[in-house]
């Protein structure tokens, strides 16, 4: 295997990895914030039984999440020096900006967040929790901006020096504002909601079907169904397609690899299956005729530029962008269907009652899951072989001096570890849920807990009897 | 070119202030198994870390991004110079956050032990890396005229590195140690404070020895310091610092002692970089190649951005950091939402 390959594998299983867990906390901080105000407002003790018990879940998601984190950001340095030097005056910036405006805030509150439940009334721990989703929420926007930026760049020149060539800013709000990031952060913020209420929604439907703790799981899937159901149909119609389009207007060679399109055409096809041959340079599938034209030009005239309008060597590796991505639109079409029928059970009062209904609920999650994870491989593996867009090769931008054998080790490493790490995941979640929420606290013990600034400050320190 | 220089104090504060804050809980974590005993014990340690220790390694994230943006050849270089090292230390650090987290998701006493030796040994292991990795830095690195090194994983560990590993790791203990003297009672408190100061004794006797052999190591250190006579304020002041911290802990000015060592751990940082300036990354191989802060840092266009962003967000991390330390001072006690 060449160096450059073991790097992007690398990259692609950590990142990969670590992706699973920031769509949850932005999705299940969502839902937290949601319990957080019914229980401000209702003050009925239910909502902070839900609570507590998301809480405990959130703490485990988000520790794993900020581990496999710091992986990412020190992968930059480690296995992508000439690409750090090349992006370091923008891209570091961003990522910096994010430490000091999303982290601080998410890793600063966490801990009243975390301990709140004994600790805070519903005002202040709803207070709380807001920081810390708030955090989460600047963060992927500081990080999808980032990534925009690689995908779409703007705002920069080039400077050679001694060290290589730099892009060096040239305007802050074209680099923050480039073509495909606000699009491209509605997509993936959309998606993170949906994951968070499926989630929600995937570990009621199990209560209901074991006819444990019925009532609160009834509760839960209230709030999260209709949640799930309308960003299922918002995803696919409007920020999904968005997506789409903006992608043709500013990478027009990921979207023929998205479709498979080889020859400019109008009238251009989307496949629901297929499967792309690069030698014979062909693409045979069950398709909907001028559907691709139609999405990306509002017209079945639009003329789809095909890969042959590009250098070879500037080509995505197709197959593999067509596959995940359509794992991901034909999963986003399913989504649609699923709301439709939890819809249509809910109008005939047989949700709670239709075993198959739960169940689909049940398994959404991982669905769900898997789109997000596609999603992400479909425009990572379609900037290929771009490291940033028509600036940096990928091939160009790996650590000269780390060689292949040591990115070997390093990747062993990380798939024993993150294995592991998954499987104790999954049994800890799993654990937790067996568990179930605990008995919701008594109102007399919840009205002797601060609830305003006020009074936090007005309260005597615990216990200072020392004499200092 | 003021920028460069601002950028440089502001970094060594984010690196200092990493330092001081998780400095404490990891050295809390190194002394976790000599202190706490049974699971109650444990479970007092880990909860006198258990609402800031997340918020405190954000400032390592911090740092990373921040070198990343304002000197990003620096960024390059140290990270892929050290390749397996970094990944060491990754290693280490996800060990340590998911042990934290699982110890407690499960009651099992296997389950337990096993984690808090996770525990202990990450944070151990964090700081004596991060020792030996300034160390390297302190001792010069094969830096070619492109910016890279190559240097492998074992040449990282030479005597002084290590030696610089082991004052780092006593000189965390002994914070940690302070700061649990702030948090536990009874016979918990008075085992940490019979211990406190045999550490502070270890680390004295250290840290006289790595300075002086630092002094000797390098002659620039020694020249920059006369060049610039007035940045001797910095180790005279750490010195103070010290014995004011070392007072402090044996009449149980725990406070005072606290922020005494935390303001020693600052002012040493600040010596190091004084002893550096404008140096970040000196080469051994050729004085030209060193990554200083002028031919590593951003363009000003940058530096000028990242600024204004940093001095829009330091007061509000400042201000609920502190909000939050208040909210949790106090000594510890255990409910159910605890570790």
């Amino acid at each position: 295997m060449t160096k450059e390959l073991l790097d992007r594998i690398q990259f692609g299983v950590t990142a990969s990895f670590h992706f699973i867990f920031p769509p949850l906390s932005l999705g299940i901080g969502l839902m937290l914030v949601i319990f957080g105000v019914q229980s401000v407002r209702t003050n009925d003790p239910k909502w902070r039984q839900l609570s507590l018990f998301w809480v405990r879940i959130y703490g485990l998601i988000f520790a794993l999440g900020v581990a496999t984190g710091i992986v990412m950001e020190f992968e930059f340095g480690t296995n992508w020096s000439v690409y750090s030097r090349f992006v370091g005056n923008i891209f570091g910036s961003l990522l910096a900006a994010e430490g000091i405006f999303a982290f601080m805030l998410e890793g600063g509150f966490l801990g009243l967040m975390l301990f709140g439940g004994s600790r805070l009334g519903n005002k202040l721990w709803l207070f709380a929790t807001s920081m810390v989703v708030i955090g989460a929420h600047f963060s992927a926007l500081w990080i999808v901006m980032a990534n925009s930026w690689m995908q779409t760049p703007a705002g920069f020149e080039i400077q050679v020096g001694p060290n290589g060539a730099q892009a060096v800013m040239t305007s802050f709000s074209e680099v923050v504002f480039t073509p495909s990031f606000v699009v491209r952060l509605l997509h993936v913020l959309v998606a993170s909601w949906m994951l968070g209420a499926a989630m929600v929604a995937s570990v009621s439907a199990w209560y209901v079907l074991k006819e444990r703790h019925v009532d609160i799981a009834k509760t839960m899937l209230k709030v999260s169904l209709p949640i799930f159901c309308v960003l299922a149909v918002l995803q696919a119609a409007v920020f999904g397609a968005n997506q789409a389009t903006e992608v043709t207007d500013y990478q027009p060679q990921k979207l023929a690899a998205m479709e498979g399109v080889w020859s400019d055409q109008s009238c251009a096809p989307m496949y629901i299956l297929g499967w792309v041959n690069t030698s014979e340079r062909t693409t045979t599938g069950i398709k909907i005729p001028c559907l691709l034209s139609i999405l990306v030009g509002k017209s079945p005239d639009t003329v789809v530029q095909g890969l042959d309008s590009f250098p070879d060597d500037e080509h995505p590796p197709v197959n593999l962008v067509f596959q995940v991505y359509h794992l991901m639109i034909d999963l986003g079409s399913l989504f649609v269907g699923i709301a439709a029928l939890v819809a249509f059970m809910a109008w005939r009062r047989k949700l709670f009652t239709s075993r198959w209904m739960l169940r689909i609920i049940v398994a959404n999650v991982l669905l769900v899951l898997l789109a997000i994870e596609a999603g992400w491989w479909t425009t990572e593996f379609g900037r290929q072989p771009w490291i940033v867009w028509q600036q940096l090769r990928t091939l160009d931008a790996g650590s000269p001096n780390v060689s292949a054998t040591t990115v070997a080790i390093s990747l062993t490493g990380f798939v024993i570890v993150y294995a592991v790490l998954l499987v104790m995941f999954v049994w800890l979640l799993n654990r937790k849920i067996q568990d179930g929420p605990e008995e919701p606290p008594a109102m007399e013990d919840l009205e002797s807990l601060p609830n305003s600034f006020g009074e936090i400050f007005a309260r005597r320190p615990r216990a200072s009897s020392r004499v200092e | 070119m003021w920028l460069n220089q601002l950028w440089f104090v502001l970094y060594v504060v984010i690196i200092g202030g990493y330092v001081i804050l998780d400095g404490f809980d990891l050295g809390v974590g190194t002394l976790y198994l000599f202190v706490a005993k049974d699971d109650t014990e444990r479970r007092l340690v880990l909860n006198s870390i258990g609402p800031v220790w997340d918020g405190n390694e954000v400032w390592l994230v911090l740092g990373g991004g921040a070198l990343f943006a304002a000197f990003p050849l620096v960024y390059a270089s140290l990270f892929s110079g050290f390749y397996l090292a970094m990944m060491a230390v990754l290693l280490v650090l996800i060990m340590r956050a998911v042990a934290i987290e699982f110890r407690s998701k499960r009651p099992g006493v296997r389950w337990r032990r096993t984690w808090d030796v996770f525990f202990a040994v990450a944070s151990a292991g964090i700081a004596f890396l991060l020792g030996v990795a300034l160390g390297n830095v302190l001792r010069g690195l094969p830096i070619d005229a492109a910016g890279n090194m190559n240097v492998s994983f074992t040449a990282l560990l030479s005597p002084y590195a290590l030696a610089l590993g082991v004052a780092a790791l006593l000189m965390l203990s002994v914070h940690g140690g302070i700061f649990l003297t702030l948090k536990l009672e009874d016979e918990l408190l008075a085992r940490v404070e019979r211990l406190v100061p045999r550490l502070m004794i270890a680390f004295f006797v250290v840290m006289t020895g790595l300075i002086a052999w630092t002094l000797l190591l390098d002659e620039d250190f020694a020249q920059n310091y006369r060049d610039r006579i007035w940045t001797v304020v910095f180790p005279v002041a750490a010195l103070a610092a010290a014995v004011v911290a070392w007072r402090s802990i044996l009449v149980q000015a725990s406070m005072r002692a606290f922020l005494a060592s935390s303001s020693m751990i600052g002012l040493l940082m600040a010596s190091v970089a004084a002893s550096l300036f404008p140096v970040m990354l000196p080469s051994s191989t050729d004085r030209a190649n060193s990554l200083t802060i002028y031919n590593s840092a951003s363009q000003q266009n940058t530096l000028t951005v990242m600024l204004v962003i940093a001095v829009i967000g330091l007061p509000f991390v400042l201000l609920y950091t502190a909000g939050v330390y208040y909210f949790f001072r106090g000594r510890v006690r255990l409910d159910d939402t605890s570790y």
